[in-house]
């Protein structure tokens, strides 16, 4: 009883923090019809980014919380600078673009290497989530049901402003229909930076929050970017319900996979991406934004 | 966080200081027909300086320069050529810079490489080059059943430090059933294999062995399935032991637990909190050791890089160490054969890991220490320390079985030992 539970709570925490990874992922994917490869990076950047603003090695000591909002938008910058000075001049050229993030992911990766060293960080938890409740004889602990609470409030955000905005209906329109959506006025290009500025943005902040379970070493941002995919490719691209399901479910999976056959740990994480891919190739959610 | 990146910049200027200047001696040598002692001897370096591996094959090449550094770059009265090669940590980035280092750089002896798998793609060419190599990587099979005879290992087979751990645990500790968990890879297998042998062999049992794949961002699925035992054994690697203990402590569990090498490496200590504490080990290498070799080599790391160095370092130092040893006995290296002889009976007590032989595989006969992890006697600025608390003297690769009969059985792996009924 006590495993079962253990297991799905895991579940849907594991499947939380995919959420915030991946529903940027997702986004850029439906617009801009690349798989960004850098996304495990600014994974890896904001956690980094994160431990730095905790040790107090700047001279000040942030608050978790606080540490991480800042992170995200340090992170966003960065995203939509990239877009900017990097992308951009490859517009249209989908392949040159997807070459493009992967050499960007292996300087992060070495720069990070560079600028905080090879050995492991380790994070503590956010002051007064250290601890447990106790269901029965399992312990479940404070921070990863905190970090479901904070999935969930992304996601109800997410959805207003795609649903309720004005910048959400153009996003809508750009993944819907680029080039319908520039013939009735919308400045594509525009969106380009803004959403991929918000995709890197939300992939930092998960680092953070992520990094008190997963710890912040070289190597990381490898880890994430396949489940991020598998999410992805799951729910659909561009679909924020599809990134919702797709985490969830992927959560379950890995965690039960992992616990339940072993052996089949890789197997059975990319077998639903394969079904998906030859039974329904758009994914569960695909083609529609939320 | 800048000081630790100036320390690296500092580390690559000196290397590539070392590299030019070795450049250099190379052209003087031709201008003026130069005494064969005076020619320097090359010393090669298989490390991993860029991804996943970085953090030991960074603290490789520390460990030489500490050496080289604190010799004034001379070996035996002779001028020594470093050359540093980062092998990515992948098996054909591996042969390439082997390659390298034999064929272009003309090294007399090579160190390294880091990982098992790096150190099986370049055995064969090693051996037919006829190439001294002191390796770190731990693949148990190349000094026993299909023994290589230019390797040479001053650390430890991927079960020698299990071995006493095992018997440890059994006998002192007094754990009757272990919960074995570890990557599911060949050091895994043969970390937990060396465990399960010795501490079965003392009245212990192992209740389930569990192996999550190297990249497993979140162990708690696994840590969940651990129940029914008195100790947890894991044998995890590079980050994630760190990643293992805390999420192990998360969901609340309080079996004991005791690891190998890198497990309870020293340079874990700065990362680990207080979920730690109580960790025991067993490690070829102790910060701990009061020797004055060691004292040298941690001040020499301390002055140098700033940093507290763990078993990677310690044992490239060890590795120097040897090579200068059989250098000084040999006379000189050009002899392959004649130089791999010399290490094999290269004899010291005064290295970091303290008194040290070999075998007539190559492989070492040291000392290995049980440390326990806590806050008492804490050095250089860490938090935790690993405080020693027994010491295992003369530790072969086959533990106290005869060689004949422990080389009779099969290499440990996933199914060996098997798994028995407790």
């Amino acid at each position: 009883m006590t495993f079962w539970l253990l297991l799905t709570v895991n579940s849907v925490t594991f499947g939380g923090l995919l959420f915030l990874l991946s529903a940027g992922f997702s986004l850029i994917f439906g617009l801009m019809r690349i798989p960004n490869l850098t996304h495990g990076s600014m994974f890896m950047v904001g956690a980094y980014l994160g431990t730095t603003f905790f040790s107090g090695a700047l001279g000040f000591t942030l608050n978790f919380w606080l540490g991480a909002i800042l992170t995200a938008l340090e992170v966003a910058v960065l995203g939509a600078l990239m877009e900017r000075l990097l992308l951009r001049r490859l517009a249209g050229q989908q392949l040159a673009q997807v070459l493009v993030t992967l050499g960007v992911s292996f300087m992060v990766a070495d720069l990070c290497l560079m600028a905080w060293g090879g050995d492991p960080i380790s994070v503590e938890t956010p002051p007064g989530l250290g601890g447990f409740i106790r269901i029965g004889t399992a312990a479940a602990p404070l921070y990863r049901l905190a970090i479901i609470g904070i999935a969930v409030v992304f996601a109800i955000a997410l959805w207003l402003m795609l649903e309720r905005t004005r910048l959400g209906a153009m996003i809508r329109a750009g993944v819907d229909d680029p080039q319908m959506a520039r013939v009735v006025g919308i400045r594509v290009s525009q969106l380009f930076t803004i959403v991929f500025g918000l995709g890197a943005g939300l992939a930092g902040f998960a680092g953070v929050i992520g990094s008190p379970i997963l710890s912040v070493y070289p190597g990381l941002d490898q880890d994430m970017l396949p489940l991020a995919l598998v999410v992805v490719i799951l729910g659909g691209t561009g679909s924020l319900l599809g990134s919702f399901v797709g985490s969830i479910i992927v959560g379950f999976i890995y965690n039960f996979g992992q616990a339940l056959v072993p052996e089949l740990a890789y197997f059975i994480l990319f077998l639903p991406m394969v079904l998906v891919l030859v039974l329904r190739p758009q994914g569960l959610f695909g083609g529609q934004v939320l | 966080m800048s000081r630790k990146s100036t320390s690296r910049k500092v580390s690559r200027r000196a290397v590539l200081a070392g590299t030019a200047a070795g450049a250099a001696a190379a052209l003087t040598r031709f201008s003026a027909p130069a005494i064969a002692q005076a020619e320097p001897f090359k010393l090669g370096l298989l490390t991993v300086k860029t991804g996943p591996l970085a953090q030991g094959g960074i603290q490789m090449e520390q460990g030489v320069l500490t050496f080289l550094k604190e010799k004034n770059y001379t070996m035996a009265g002779r001028k020594v050529d470093f050359i540093s090669a980062d092998t990515g940590g992948n098996p054909a980035g591996t042969k390439t810079k082997a390659q390298e280092l034999v064929e272009r750089d003309k090294v007399d002896v090579i160190l390294g490489p880091l990982a098992a798998f790096e150190l099986y793609a370049i055995s064969d060419y090693i051996k037919e080059q006829k190439m001294p190599t002191l390796s770190l990587a731990a693949a148990d099979n190349l000094t026993q059943r299909t023994p290589n005879p230019f390797l040479l290992r001053a650390s430890a087979t991927s079960s020698q430090a299990m071995h006493p751990m095992g018997h440890y645990a059994a006998t002192e500790l007094k754990y009757k059933r272990a919960f074995c968990i570890v990557e599911d890879f060949a050091f895994g297998y043969e970390q937990m294999g060396g465990f399960q042998a010795s501490f079965t062999k003392d009245g212990g049992c192992v209740v389930n062995k569990l192996w999550p794949p190297l990249v497993t961002p979140d162990y708690t699925p696994y840590i969940a399935q651990i129940s029914d035992c008195d100790v947890v054994c894991q044998g995890f690697a590079g980050s994630n032991p760190l990643r293992f203990m805390k999420q192990y402590a998360a969901a609340g569990l309080k079996y004991p637990v005791v690891t190998g090498e890198t497990g309870g490496d020293d340079a874990l200590l700065k990362s680990y909190g207080e979920e730690a504490i109580g960790l025991v080990s067993c490690c070829p290498y102790t910060l701990d050791l009061p020797i004055d070799g060691n004292q040298r080599f941690i001040d020499g790391m301390l002055k140098n890089y700033d940093t507290v160095p763990g078993q990677y370092a310690g044992l490239l130092y060890v590795n120097c160490q040897v090579v200068e040893a059989a250098l000084k006995a040999a006379g000189d290296a050009t002899d392959k054969e004649k130089f791999m002889t010399a290490l094999k009976a290269v004899s010291l007590t005064d290295t970091p890991r303290g008194p040290l032989k070999f075998d007539h595989f190559g492989n070492v006969v040291g000392n290995f220490y049980i440390r326990r992890i806590g806050t008492e006697g804490a050095k250089y600025g860490l938090k935790l320390w690993n405080k020693t608390i027994k010491t295992y003297e003369n530790v072969s690769q086959f533990w106290d079985w005869p060689e004949q009969e422990y080389l009779a059985h099969p290499v440990y792996s996933r199914d060996y030992p098997p798994l028995t009924k407790c």
